[in-house]
């Protein structure tokens, strides 16, 4: 690790805690439904929005019906995307001519609910894929919507806590659209051409075809990248341009925009644990998740960081410079970009799976076995490291239910957080929620692991005469980019990002066929809505009891002790449910990388 | 729920009419007017033809030319078409015998060149598009460039240093160099031999 690599680390945290109050101040002023400085030019809009979709702002919803209307609108997202991807062909802004013959049923399912989940998951190549209108009008659009409605889940939960007796968590359409409008659009559009303006591309031409300097042709992709790019940050979403996500150099030209990218992802997340200090009350317990999610944080990127930095002691061997020098960054270079380096991938690769972002700067396949795991453990113990925007709230909210609920059994006194009784409904809510999304990985990853397509059979010529439909290429390991442990880490990989709506890969994985489409679109479902459904119904008991006033009895849910019970309860839940899995993957190759050992593709048969 | 249908159809539609049309409608418009270079991918252009991007790497194998870094974008490198990286992992065999190919070819190269391989020089990025290398790197092959083109290395080590862009605010990234912009300064101050 160097001095500089270390510098950026602490000055990327630094801006992020300075912007956590003034963000937090006023999202929970727009959420209590305050004025704030931008109501003079964006109410009569807000208001335009109520008056044509036929909502009525002053009308709250008990916590069935915030559910069911975020429900209904995920449905018709979903219908959306997938119709216009379909449709693609048919639609305008399309230069190079994609239409449905690029985008299978199951493809374009798969997308779908990707997008709508906020997972981003993509298991084909953006710009060998979907004509510019598809990015825009379903993908963009998708990133924009399925943020502000985890923003949204995060305030209806905060309502819980902050208010008693009550039935109703707010109304969903009101925070819906204040989310968007307030919030996510002028942030994004300053983003966009901040980004623009640093070399991100924004243009609807056709491929751009340059005769290089040796004489080869070289096909250069174009689109409206920099206005999708702002959103994909800030709304934790993820979904790249283009094939290559932020390790594209129109997607992502320099170090500068890269600081920038990152800001955006935690720009939300932190802020939001400032936003419910404010609307509970009490400041304090706003800060003390806050540092809950620091010291996870810290943690995280500098194992990574170290990992990478020392890279692969093989490559050494090769005569590779590994260590850092003044003139290049040594360390794991392999799928990594040369103006970030080993230290600004690290912190990306850190940051994106801290919040369920998923966009990646450089490869997380290529990383050292443990500069992997930090990655894969992050989303695994449910991405509350300020986390996704919303998600990360009410996910890390779920972590301090479970942190009091323990912390009462040791006592044998009745938990309480922010005054209020934690009771059989809301300990089974949140247990229900980490049960299912590590089902979800674990279960689809193990299937995965043994699963026996047909092998595709060939004729003499070697052209394919009978593939199995759910999996062409064979058995589901046959999808795989590496063999041994590093294979077995891919589907984890997958299966991970995919429930914890993250959508960044152990790349090399083919997950563009049925099988994985289909299993991969249902561990989506799960992991967003059987997780913010028990926390919604959790939310709505919580608001319907009264605020118990603190007493010297009461376990201080503000200090050092509580922020470290609930960084244990988090290791401690991750640990205990993926450390046989993490085991078989990073873990064990992590000691074989040592010896010195390596595996070579199993001779199964391409599928083209 | 039905009662909800309505609204949330409406909504849907009213929404990605504002952010999926007029949003990158808007910033289009904008970039265009305040940053046209870089909003159509700040492309070069030599004699009235593109000869490609100052961001988006291309291949070079000619000697009086400095290389980039192995791409793994497309069958045959740097195709922005296919973007991507390897995507082998650190136990792959197949990397390790990519590696070690790369390393026997660049001291073929570079045979002036003693020392350790800068870690870039070997390895693909994860784009497969990477325009630049390390400083490291740009003057390990400096010897071999300026022999093709029977110029001083001392000539090229300088040109090198002022194609050498620094960290971005002075701490972000790496310091690094942009090989087609270094390989046209190179046409530019010295003829091919």
């Amino acid at each position: 690790m160097t001095t500089n690599g270390i510098l950026q680390i602490l000055a990327y945290f630094l801006v992020i805690l300075l912007l956590a109050k003034p963000v937090g101040t006023f999202m929970a002023r727009l959420f209590e439904g305050k004025r704030t400085f931008l109501h003079g030019a964006l109410r009569p809009l807000e208001t335009l929005v109520y008056k044509l979709v036929g909502v009525d702002e002053t009308v709250e919803q008990r916590w069935t019906h915030y559910t069911a209307s975020l429900l209904a609108f995920s449905i018709f997202s979903f219908l959306f995307v997938y119709a216009l991807q379909r449709l693609q062909g048919l639609l305008p802004l399309n230069p190079q001519g994609f239409n449905h013959t690029n985008v299978s049923p199951d493809l374009a399912f798969n997308t779908a609910i990707s997008f709508v989940t906020n997972t981003n998951w993509q298991a084909y190549t953006p710009e060998s894929t979907l004509s510019y209108f598809v990015q825009m009008t379903a993908l963009t659009v998708q990133n924009f919507v399925s943020a502000a409605a985890g923003i949204a889940v995060a305030i209806a939960v905060i309502r819980g806590f902050a208010r008693q007796q009550v039935n109703s968590l707010g109304n969903f359409w009101v925070d819906l659209t204040r989310a968007t409008l307030y919030i996510l659009l002028p942030v994004s559009i300053v983003a966009a051409l901040l980004l623009c303006a640093n070399g991100v591309i924004q243009n609807f031409e056709p491929y751009t075809v340059a005769k290089t300097l040796e004489g080869a042709k070289q096909v250069i992709a174009q689109g409206p990248v920099a206005s999708q790019e702002a959103i994909k940050m800030l709304g934790t979403n993820g979904g790249g341009f283009f094939n290559a996500n932020s390790a594209h150099p129109f997607e992502n030209p320099t170090p500068f925009t890269n600081f920038i990218q990152i800001i955006l992802i935690f720009f939300i997340p932190a802020g939001l644990t400032y936003t419910f200090g404010v609307m509970v009350g009490d400041r304090r317990q706003g800060w003390a998740i806050f540092a809950a999610c620091a010291v996870l944080f810290f943690a995280g990127v500098f194992t990574c960081y170290w990992a990478e930095q020392k890279g692969n002691p093989n490559f050494a061997k090769l005569g590779v410079e590994t260590h850092a020098t003044a003139g290049q960054a040594g360390g794991n270079m392999e799928g990594k970009e040369t103006r970030f380096g080993i230290a600004a991938s690290a912190l990306f690769a850190t940051v994106t799976t801290d919040a369920s972002c998923g966009a990646v700067n450089g490869m997380h396949d290529s990383f050292t076995p443990i500069g992997g795991l930090v990655p894969l453990f992050n989303i695994q113990t449910g991405e509350v490291i300020f986390g996704g925007v919303g998600a990360g709230l009410y996910g890390i909210l779920l972590y301090a239910i479970l942190a009091v609920f323990i912390a009462g059994l040791m006592v044998g006194r009745t938990p309480e957080y922010i005054g209020k009784k934690i009771e059989q409904k809301e300990v089974k809510m949140a247990m229900l929620a980490l049960l299912a999304t590590a089902f979800a990985i674990l279960v689809f990853a193990a299937i995965s692991s043994v699963i026996p397509f047909n092998s595709p059979t060939k004729d003499a010529k070697g052209q394919a005469v009978a593939q199995s439909y759910w999996n062409p290429p064979g058995p589901a390991t046959a999808n795989f980019n590496n063999n041994g442990p590093h294979g077995f880490s891919e589907a984890l990989y997958a299966y991970t990002s995919a429930a914890g709506n993250n959508g960044s890969a152990f790349a090399g994985i083919n997950a563009n066929t049925p099988w994985y489409n289909f299993t991969l679109g249902l561990a989506m479902l799960i992991g967003r809505f059987l997780f913010l459904i028990p926390l919604l119904a959790a939310a709505g008991s919580l608001a319907k009891k009264k605020r118990v006033p603190a007493t010297t009895g009461t376990f201080p849910t503000h200090g050092p002790m509580f922020v470290g019970l609930l960084v244990g309860t988090v290791l401690l839940v991750g640990a205990l449910t993926f450390f046989p899995a993490l085991a078989l993957g990073p873990i064990v190759e992590h000691f074989l990388m040592q010896d010195g050992k390596f595996f070579s593709l199993l001779a199964f048969p391409l599928w083209s | 729920m039905l009662q909800e249908l309505k609204p949330a159809l409406k909504m849907v539609l009213l929404l990605t009419i504002a952010t999926g049309l007029v949003y990158p409608g808007v910033i289009t418009g904008l970039c265009q007017v305040f940053f046209k270079n870089a909003a159509n991918g700040s492309l070069i252009r030599q004699n009235g033809h593109v000869i490609g991007s100052a961001l988006i790497g291309q291949n070079f194998t000619r000697p009086e030319y400095f290389h980039p870094r192995p791409s793994a974008a497309g069958n045959d490198g740097y195709d922005p078409t296919a973007s991507s990286g390897s995507n082998l992992g650190p136990t792959s065999q197949k990397l390790f015998d990519r590696l070690k190919a790369a390393a026997d070819q660049f001291r073929k190269d570079n045979p002036d060149f003693k020392g350790p391989i800068p870690a870039d020089a070997l390895t693909a990025s994860g784009s497969g598009l990477d325009p630049e290398i390390s400083v490291a790197n740009a003057q390990a092959q400096a010897a071999r460039v300026a022999k093709a083109r029977g110029i001083s290395v001392d000539a090229v080590d300088k040109l090198v240093a002022s194609a050498t862009e620094a960290r971005s605010l002075g701490f972000l990234g790496e310091p690094r160099v942009n090989v087609l912009g270094l390989n046209l300064a190179l046409d530019q101050q010295f003829s091919k031999k």
